[in-house]
């Protein structure tokens, strides 16, 4: 029968190689799927992977939609990478972006685009990092679970959106609809290439892939946190203090999702409304696992994940089979990549029946 | 402008080929390419509800055209980013009548609209147009109204139940329109409203259900779009009224009536105008009299004269006799809105967002 | 408000709080034997379009119940081999499930939202059910609303009383002692995960076959992880757990209650507090450290080889 035995050192081949591993088992078991749904696999194949990025205007859809992804699951990292459970993003990126949205509403007649923008996302990240405060204070204080304090914010955040737009802020010209006025030229960010929907907000997205990847290789505190991540003792004992990688994790993924929330609304989005994330921040935790917690695998993940969005659609309207095709494939491809992991750890060996019981 | 059609035309040339070539398809064009028409929906179609009504009109343009057209839809599209990048595909794989079918799909309908001028855009319930965006909505109220006769003619214990999603203007007037109509009955009716502050959950749905029912409404209905709350009549022993969808498969003791939405019409019509080629803008607001609003048969209990009743408004709904809100309009304090012998106007009830007499509780504002 | 109310309210909120009840029960004996399932949701949902599925085409509900509680385990099988058997991430892998579960349901459910389901009925036991008070309150409820508090009274008796529950708490306090004791840690903790899948399948059965009773796509609606939320607000207790989803229930139907006697407060705001009561009440039991440490498996999330211990 097959066993896992330990590998004396991390396999460094397969940290790269599990990964393409798991894509292909998705796309393997994907082409069965529409076998036996009764599509020509290679039609729908193509329908899902190819078709939806033909084009530049594709191209810069995938761009955009895995943008927010990216950085989202980079701010995750930071956290994640010190068993910091944030998954309530989401709720952060909508925090965020009522915040920029607010002051948007509130200075767009009387302030230049120069000075708009930068507050907005100055505005954003501030949203989603006090969003984030609340699981890292009640984690550190009363030692709150951060994974469920973090997630019920998401209704909570989610409600006051809502409040918002059918309230204050809904538009007094909107004919009661629940959205907020539609933001004036100089509040949106302007477009990179034209003919697509391609903001300026990649390019944060860009710098801060950088940043992460300069953070991660370099900083002490990236190091500190590692260490409490894999061993709380070791750090305490480093002298870095649990309650400050709490924090800072928090931090990092409010700030994060707060900047991806201003971006949303500053960029294609062009306004305040329900909803504003169609679940960024969840998929953005697939992302960061995907993507190794490590920046270029994030960006190669955002961009895989991004597809299989746009996928879904387009297999829709070619193929016209349902919207739900792209959760089924995302949850295949993270199952298959936390399968395909063991290898990093452990070897495959083929051990006969005898020694089997001889072992047990 | 004509370079980046040309651009574009040639970007889809392209793909097509592309496509053409990786899958060996021979071109299949005949000599009259088919009108493509593509509907974009804001969630699964389901059996009923706001979007099953709308692929109602799907199939009855399929069905009237046949080969002269080719549909395509995308469901569960979110408002916001998402609907601007599939109306666009819609348009740049050819389609050239699309249908957005929710609220939110509006601006960046608008915005696609500018860059593909050949391409007809049709939207529900909005009230932006461009030379080639029209919109077209239903007087939901005017169902309402007779649906509250209807109930009100039915109640026993004076109280009506309203299990509502958002308080905008659309639901609001619904709310307003049903109590009108229960109160022309009997003006001691009152009517308790429950947000649930979702268009869609069926548990939440179900517990506001049994909330009014508890609070004593024997009549019940609904501005959500399950199933949940007729059902849940059903099983207490209870009235409902359905909304959107004829619900009686659901609740087949407890459905007096079904408020119900007939988009068919309209869809053949704008289909045939973009093969005439005559298809113009329009702001359409269709209600009894253009056959976009209904209510489904009676359910047997109710009795020959509440059946005449409504059948009588129902006439002076569609012959303009009857107005839901024809003055004197009171609001919840007493304080007259329209006055006697004028009706409502059309963009004063758009932007409904306070309660008639008659509605308990007050309206979050 | 009259007696009358608040006993409808009271029956009410049994009613919402069974769900929550199925699927917390399960997740806690799975976290107690040291491994956290955060595919609750997911499990649950597909519980439910089994269930239903099985009682639409045969009408047969105790088939139907018991399709969705094997629905769950399996979903829970997956769950068990990618992170028990391969050891991957757990809070990943639960997350995943969930991604996929709501999927997989939406999926193969197209076909089944249009159907019309004569779901479980209450029982109104003869007698009992119109004695005054109490018989509402506590004999008309359906079957399976007696089988969530039975599952309670059982699993309180399996993990406190029994050897295997002993065992159980064994394994997730310190794996490699029960290891050590001779005790077949992964194959425990596989045992306890399906446990947990068929009761999230329990509570989805629930929802679609006596709750609503209908099949819509994501109609749990964020249910699996509020029952995530009670373990820990439970403390890991089976009685605070019947405690917590009754509370959380009760909150919800109550904010019902007071939006249709008519108060002047945005809906929104009503409708944010079973989540605000939930975290006040996560703050409440968690402030004493000692508490939650006393209570969690000290090995709770983390993967667990007997090769590498």
């Amino acid at each position: 029968m097959l066993r896992l035995e330990p590998r004396s050192a991390p396999s460094n081949l397969m940290v790269y190689l599990s990964p393409l591993l798991a894509m292909i088992l998705m796309l393997v078991v994907g082409m069965i799927v529409f076998t036996i749904l009764g599509q020509p696999p290679f039609k729908a194949f193509h329908a899902f992977f190819i078709e939806p990025i033909n084009d530049w205007y594709g191209f810069g859809e995938l761009l955009i939609k895995a943008s927010p992804l990216a950085l989202i699951a980079l701010g995750l990292a930071v956290g994640f990478r010190a068993n910091v459970w944030n998954i309530g993003a989401e709720g952060q990126l909508t925090m965020g972006a009522i915040a920029a949205g607010g002051v948007t509403l509130w200075l767009q007649d009387s302030t230049s685009a120069w000075i708009l923008l930068p507050l907005m996302f100055i505005a954003g990240a501030i949203g989603g990092m006090l969003w984030a405060s609340i699981p890292a204070f009640l984690r550190t204080r009363f030692n709150t679970s951060e994974i469920l304090v973090s997630l019920m914010l998401v209704y909570v955040a989610n409600l006051i959106l809502s409040w918002l737009i059918h309230g204050p802020w809904r538009d007094p010209d909107g004919y009661g609809f629940p959205q907020s006025k539609m933001f004036e030229a100089n509040a949106l960010l302007p477009i990179l290439i034209e003919g697509t929907r391609v903001h300026a907000g990649v390019l944060l997205t860009l710098v801060a892939l950088v940043l992460a990847a300069v953070f991660f290789r370099w900083s002490l505190t990236a190091f500190q946190m590692r260490v409490a991540g894999l061993a709380p003792k070791a750090a305490l004992y480093a002298g870095f203090k649990q309650r400050k990688t709490v924090w800072f994790g928090l931090l990092a993924g409010g700030a994060a999702a707060g900047l991806a929330g201003t971006a949303e609304i500053a960029g294609p989005i062009g306004q305040l409304l329900m909803p504003i994330s169609p679940g960024y921040g969840f998929a953005a935790i697939i992302v960061a696992f995907v993507g190794r917690l490590h920046p270029v695998g994030i960006a190669l993940a955002s961009l895989l994940m991004a597809l299989l969005y746009l996928g879904g659609e387009s297999a829709q309207m070619q193929l016209g089979l349902p919207a739900a095709v792209s959760g089924v494939f995302q949850g295949m491809l993270l199952f298959f990549l936390l399968a395909t992991d063991v290898l990093i750890q452990f070897r495959v060996r083929w051990i006969s029946k005898t020694s089997t019981e001889a072992a047990s | 402008m004509k370079k980046t059609l040309f651009a574009q035309r040639f970007k889809t040339l392209a793909s097509s080929l592309l496509l053409a070539s990786t899958l060996g398809l021979a071109g299949t064009a005949a000599a009259e390419d088919p009108l493509k028409v593509g509907f974009i929906y804001v969630s699964p179609i389901g059996d009923a509800g706001w979007t099953y009504q709308h692929d109602l009109g799907r199939k009855a343009i399929e069905e009237k055209f046949g080969d002269k057209i080719q549909v395509k839809y995308v469901e569960s599209v979110p408002e916001g980013a998402e609907a601007e990048r599939v109306t666009r595909e819609m348009a740049s794989s050819g389609s050239k009548l699309i249908f957005g079918t929710s609220f939110g799909f509006m601006n960046p309908m608008l915005k696609v609209a500018k860059t593909f001028p050949d391409t007809h855009f049709e939207h529900a319930t909005g009230y932006k147009t461009e030379a080639n965006l029209g919109n077209y909505n239903a007087r939901f109220y005017e169902g309402r109204y007779l649906s509250g006769i209807v109930a009100g003619s039915m109640t026993k214990t004076k109280t009506l139940g309203y299990v509502a999603a958002f308080p905008i203007p659309e639901v609001v007037m619904g709310i307003n329109a049903f109590t009108r109509g229960a109160q022309s009955v009997n003006p001691d009716i009152k009517v308790k409203v429950i947000w649930v502050n979702s268009w869609f959950d069926p548990g939440r749905e179900r517990e506001a259900a049994v909330t009014l029912m508890d609070q004593d409404a024997d009549v019940i209905t609904h501005h959500t779009d399950s199933t949940a709350v007729v059902i849940a009549a059903e099983e207490k022993g209870k009235y409902a009224i359905a909304y959107h969808s004829d619900m009686s498969k659901y609740g087949p003791k407890a459905q007096l009536t079904a408020v119900t939405h007939h988009w068919e019409k309209f869809y053949i019509d704008q289909v045939q105008q973009a093969l005439d080629k005559t298809w113009k803008p329009t702001s359409i607001w269709g209600g009894v009299k253009e056959g976009m609003i209904d209510i489904a048969p009676l359910n047997a209990v109710v009795p020959k004269e509440v059946a005449e009743k409504v059948e009588k408004a129902k006439a002076a709904l569609a012959d303009g006799s009857l107005h839901p809100f024809a003055g004197p309009v009171l609001d919840q304090d007493g304080k007259e809105t329209v006055a006697a012998g004028s009706n409502m106007t059309d963009e004063v009830l758009l932007k409904m967002d306070y309660y008639v007499k008659g509605v308990d509780g007050k309206l979050p504002k | 408000m009259d007696t009358n109310t608040l006993i409808l309210m009271l029956v009410a909120t049994v009613a919402a709080a069974i769900p929550l009840i199925f699927a917390a029960l399960g997740e806690l004996v799975v976290e107690k034997s040291g491994v956290l399932n955060l595919g609750v949701e997911g499990m649950m949902i597909v519980g439910a379009l089994f269930a239903f599925i099985v009682a639409a085409e045969t009408g047969q509900l105790w088939l139907a119940t018991l399709v969705g509680a094997l629905a769950g385990a399996t979903m829970a099988l997956i769950f068990g081999f990618i992170t028990l058997s391969l050891m991957a991430n757990q809070v990943a892998t639960g997350l995943a499930l969930t991604i996929f579960g709501v999927g997989l349901s939406a999926f193969i459910g197209q076909g089944y939202t249009s159907v019309a389901l004569d779901g479980i009925k209450n029982l109104d036991i003869p007698v009992l059910s119109s004695l005054p008070v109490v018989g509402k309150l506590l004999f008309s409820y359906n079957i399976l609303v007696y089988l969530a508090f039975a599952a309670f009274i059982a699993v309180t008796w399996f993990l406190y009383k029994t050897r295997a529950g002993l065992i159980l708490r064994a394994v997730g306090e310190s794996p490699s002692s029960a290891h050590a004791l001779g005790y077949r840690v992964i194959r425990i903790r596989y045992l306890a995960v399906l446990f947990g899948g068929a009761m999230a399948g329990l509570a989805g059965a629930y929802l679609s076959l006596a709750y609503t009773p209908l099949w819509a796509e994501g109609m749990t609606a964020g249910r699996g992880w509020i029952a995530l939320a009670l373990v820990v607000f439970a403390t890991w207790r089976p009685g605070r757990v019947l405690i917590g989803a009754l509370l959380f229930g009760g909150v919800t139907i109550a904010q019902f209650h007071v939006q249709g006697l008519g108060v002047e407060i945005p809906s929104q705001f009503l409708s944010m507090l079973p989540y605000l009561a939930t975290i006040i009440v996560l703050v409440l039991i968690s402030r004493d450290a000692g508490v939650i440490r006393l209570n969690a498996p000290a090995s709770l999330g983390q993967p667990w080889h007997n090769e590498l211990h």
